[in-house]
């Protein structure tokens, strides 16, 4: 999977997470609180869902690093290789 | 013998809403339901033709389209409902009404400020300083101390009338306390009624339970329903599976139970956590476990719409004396005080078929269960009018008219005609215009939805995080401290998360 490609899996979760919200402007330096409205439970199900839709596992720990979309491919990188885009 | 990853007890806001996320994560799960029908103490009937909803006054907690960090907005995303699925609709206004006095209130909390300076100029001050400390105020903050309302209300608005009147509405849709409430539970109903609001859909909590049931189901959860659960089964420390009510066996490595704390408890068949007096909101042993708080309600069928009798407002919560007193009456009902809906002043895009009036006042359980009974006949109010007669909703078709049947009637009828006439300095008289009478008791509650006591609101003891004192079992719903069709719904959803998703989690094999 691309850079851009877990960008797009990770937006793709937030639409599914929230239809009424517009994802198309995200900022990806800025962290996503910031931008979209997230809080705690919403970011459990970005997790749940990598590991559904991705079968990657990200510890509680590591929720940091799903802050801004770069900081999530930085971490996803390895973890999504060779694992295609689920639409 | 089927084994789950988690078995929910109760097929009501709670346990749906939590049936739904663990569903969504692919987790094995059975929601078990005693009754035949879903919903528990928000369910619905069908009475004469008629469908009457059990309790859907409003829903509260309203919040416009893309409302950012609100609880229904939190709902909704959690189970991947969009906004228009739900088909709210705003109420017009609602009212506070005392004796010479009166303050409304919309979805607009500046209508509800601006009364409050016109009629307490004193106490707008105050007011403000309330407002201030509810908006500030992290409700969802499981581990705060437990405070009382009334002390910080009272420490910044000095009228008794207004604190009153202020209390009211957030009691009768939320305490499980008398007279007073934790402080928590006063900042959540306070922003879910006063700041946030009331909506509904057109077709009432139907809506709202298709929508959820459809979700599970699709979603791949299990639903049996008369499916009561008669035991939880634990070996000492852990909770490991439940037993019918036809003896079946079920396990699971969790059990979420939405049938109340003290109802949970006697399922166990031992005290869960420490005793009551050490778990009371202010260490107050007077506090016990089984609330006592119970309601009559009697929905009135019109022959035309409440607004052209002059009934302009969606809610009105009345008292008739001088302080209000939130407390289990010494007789069968008290009708000094309680709560006028008028479902069709909703802004509906169609005026619904029937045109309602439901009242619901303060009861006593224990009272109407002495009396013996079964079935409940309640000749409409004026011979004049003189429909059929209605029959609430435990009637036993073709029960014997008993001495026992006949008190339980006479009780209502006497009641019911109380009751109407105590509203009659806040709206209008309906009673010439009503064409049907249903009414239902604290004992038709407890019947359809097993809370001790008819408990709507469960026991004042809650259980913020669902934690039962058993390795396993938690509790969801009314007794964990969220309530409300919205508020239970989060309580599901949040005691899923929390035990099972996060849990299991941390556990997975990195
Ligand atoms: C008359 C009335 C009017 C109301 N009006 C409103 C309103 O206008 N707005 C609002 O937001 N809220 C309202 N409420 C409150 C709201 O309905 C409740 O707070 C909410 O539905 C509670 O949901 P719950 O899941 O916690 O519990 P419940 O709905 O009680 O669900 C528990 C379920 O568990 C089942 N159960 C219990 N024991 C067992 C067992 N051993 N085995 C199997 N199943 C079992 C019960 O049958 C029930 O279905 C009203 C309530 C009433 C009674």
């Amino acid at each position: 999977m691309t850079d851009e490609q877990i960008k797009q899996a990770i937006v793709g979760i937030i639409n599914d997470i929230n239809p009424d919200e517009d994802t198309s402007n995200i900022n990806s330096a800025e962290r996503l609180r910031d931008q979209l409205d997230l809080d705690s439970m919403d970011f459990l199900d970005i997790v749940m869902e990598l590991r559904k839709r991705y079968g990657v596992h990200v510890p509680d720990t590591d929720y940091e690093h799903l802050a801004s979309l770069d900081s999530c491919v930085a971490y996803l990188r390895d973890k999504m290789a060779g694992k295609e885009l689920v639409s | 013998m089927t084994h789950y990853d988690a078995i929910i007890i109760g097929a009501g806001m709670s346990g749906l809403g939590a049936g739904i996320r663990l569903a969504m994560y692919d987790k094995k799960v059975v929601v078990l339901e005693r009754h035949y029908v879903w919903g528990g103490l928000n369910s619905f009937y069908q009475f004469k033709g008629h469908q009457f909803d059990v309790g859907l006054h409003a829903m509260t907690n309203y919040a416009p389209r893309g409302a950012k960090g609100l609880p229904l907005t939190r709902l909704l995303k959690q189970l991947r409902i969009r906004w228009d699925e739900l088909d709210l609709h705003q109420q017009g206004h609602s009212a506070v009404s005392w004796p010479g006095e009166k303050l409304k209130f919309s979805n607009d909390f500046e209508l509800l400020r601006s009364e409050v300076a016109r009629a307490f100029p004193q106490q707008a001050d105050g007011f403000d300083a309330v407002t201030r400390a509810v908006r500030d105020y992290n409700e969802l903050d499981l581990n705060a101390p437990t405070l009382n309302a009334r002390e910080i209300v009272e420490s910044h608005i000095t009228d008794p009338v207004l604190v009153d009147m202020l209390f009211c509405p957030l009691m009768y849709y939320g305490s499980a306390r008398e007279n007073d409430m934790d402080w928590d539970q006063f900042v959540v109903m306070f922003k879910s009624i006063f700041f946030e609001g009331f909506a509904r859909p057109q077709a009432g909590v139907r809506h709202i339970l298709k929508l959820l049931i459809d979700r599970y189901r699709k979603a791949g959860g299990e639903l049996r329903m008369k499916a009561g659960v008669a035991r939880i089964i634990t070996d000492g420390q852990h909770a490991t599976g439940v037993e019918l009510d036809n003896g079946e066996t079920l396990t699971a490595d969790t059990v979420l139970s939405s049938a109340g704390l003290v109802e949970t408890t006697r399922l166990v068949g031992a005290t869960l956590g420490s005793p009551a007096s050490e778990l009371s909101p202010v260490g107050d042993a007077s506090i016990t476990p089984t609330g006592k708080l119970s309601f009559t309600e009697t929905i009135n069928v019109l022959d035309k719409p409440a607004r052209e009798l002059g009934i302009e407002e969606t809610i009105i919560f009345f008292n008739n004396t001088e302080r209000f007193n939130y407390a289990q009456p010494g007789d069968l009902c008290d009708t000094s005080s309680g709560v006028i809906c008028m479902p069709g002043n909703f802004d509906l895009p169609e005026q619904p078929k029937d045109h309602l009036v439901r009242i619901t006042n303060i009861a006593n359980f224990d009272k109407w269960n002495a009396l013996n009974r079964s079935a409940g006949i309640l000749p409409a109010p004026d011979a004049g009018v003189s429909p059929a007669s209605a029959v609430d909703v435990t009637s036993t078709p073709g029960a014997a008219e008993t001495a026992a049947l006949r008190d339980y009637r006479a009780a209502k009828q006497h009641w019911y005609t109380r009751s109407s006439e105590d509203v009659l300095g806040h709206i209008p008289d309906f009673r010439p215009h009503t064409t049907l009478v249903d009414m239902f008791t604290p004992r038709t509650i407890r019947h359809y939805t097993g809370h001790e006591g008819g408990a709507v609101y469960g026991s004042p003891i809650k259980k913020r995080t669902g934690e039962s004192g058993i390795e396993g079992l938690y509790i969801i719903g009314t007794d964990q401290g969220f309530l409300g069709i919205i508020g239970a719904m989060l309580s599901g959803i949040s005691m899923a998360n929390r035990w099972v998703l996060q849990r299991d989690n941390a556990t997975v094999e990195a």
